[in-house]
């Protein structure tokens, strides 16, 4: 077999374009209809995974709409890895380009709440902040680091994403209303959960992940949210493990 | 806000939040139930690649689970199998109801 791997790869991924010429089966013939069987193969598990990993997206537009879009995304953007369930990173970007999609303006946002879903499931185990190391004087807790779990996403939205989740995959859940939702996304045991954010709770748990002091964090998100609320935010991350201990410091013990 | 009383607010809201989670957290009480999920609805959110998410064929397959109240899965009713013996939950992965 004589066929650059580049001339194989172009044809698989596009059903315009002829079948390389040089391919032979196993008796030496032209492998044109085996070539063709797993072109289809590969476009068509392709675009099924995308189905998996989007659940939100393709309950939203369904699959009759979804498959041909997904068919179109797998052609223009095959895995550049071979852990599948990592696949489908610029779908959303993808997604807000689609001029026929335009008139859904949170699609975009679902598909990033579904691959923040995957990216937590698939996250590192580890040990959530224990309430206890709140628990120290004022100047203590106002110059303590924390750090976000591992498997712990925060995705902003101008819409009501939290709703919209629910409303799709939470029986008896209310319809979306009017507001701009913030989700946390955790995952204190088996599964991830998404879950409102309180306005300003995105800004401070971006700060305290970025290592940024427990009072410095609160000003961030008091310059982002005015009215934010610490306890109720504070509470919904110790209630869904969302924080952890800040790692140690590297470096400091040879210093 | 002055310094101290932007402190005090925070040791406030703090103390609040805590006071808030005194109850023990009820979410520790669930379990991987096998053998119970109906066909493409069971637990798992792993997404492609995987062999879960939704991906049990069959009722009831044996390697397929469902998270379930911690204490009940093996006590969860399920129709009897085809020659009448008893189908029940497990904690366990089971051989019975696999895709032929």
């Amino acid at each position: 077999m004589t066929v650059e791997q580049s001339q194989f790869r172009a044809a698989l991924l596009d059903p315009l374009q002829p079948v390389p010429d040089d391919l032979l089966g196993p008796d030496g013939r032209p492998g044109t209809d085996r070539f063709s069987v797993y072109r289809n193969t590969v476009t068509v598990s392709l675009r099924d995974a995308l189905g998996v990993a989007f659940p939100l997206v393709a309950k939203l537009i369904g699959p009759r709409n979804f498959r041909p879009l997904a068919l179109d995304y797998a052609r223009a953007h095959p895995p550049t890895s071979p852990l599948m369930m990592h696949y489908g990173a610029s779908f959303p970007e993808y997604l807000a380009g689609v001029a026929a999609l335009s008139h859904i303006g949170y699609l975009p946002d679902c598909a990033r709440l579904d691959l923040a879903m995957r990216r937590s499931y698939h996250a590192a185990d580890a040990t959530p902040l224990s309430q206890a190391r709140l628990a120290i004087d004022t100047p203590g807790l106002m110059a303590l680091r924390l750090a976000l779990m591992p498997a712990t996403q925060v995705i902003r939205s101008q819409w009501p994403l939290h709703d919209i989740w629910a409303f799709n995959f939470v029986p008896d859940a209310p319809k979306p209303r009017a507001v701009a939702q913030d989700v946390l996304i955790t995952r204190p045991e088996f599964d991830p959960a998404p879950h409102p954010l309180p306005p300003g709770g995105a800004a401070w748990l971006d700060a305290l992940g970025r290592g940024q002091p427990f009072g410095a964090a609160h000003d961030a998100a008091v310059a982002d949210t005015p009215g934010f609320d610490l306890a109720q935010t504070l509470a919904l991350a110790l209630s869904t493990s969302a924080l952890a201990d800040a790692p140690p410091q590297k470096g400091l013990m040879n210093e | 806000m002055s310094n101290t009383l932007k402190t005090a607010a925070i040791a406030g809201a703090v103390a609040a939040a805590m006071t808030a989670q005194a109850t023990p957290a009820a979410a520790a009480s669930m379990e991987k139930c096998y053998g119970v999920s109906l066909a493409g609805e069971n637990d798992c959110a792993a997404g492609p690649g995987t062999t879960c998410a939704g991906t049990s064929v069959t009722d009831y397959q044996g390697n397929a689970w469902t998270l379930v109240e911690a204490g009940t899965c093996e006590s969860i009713e399920l129709p009897e199998m085809a020659d009448g013996s008893e189908r029940k939950g497990s904690l366990e992965a089971l051989d019975r109801d696999l895709p032929a």
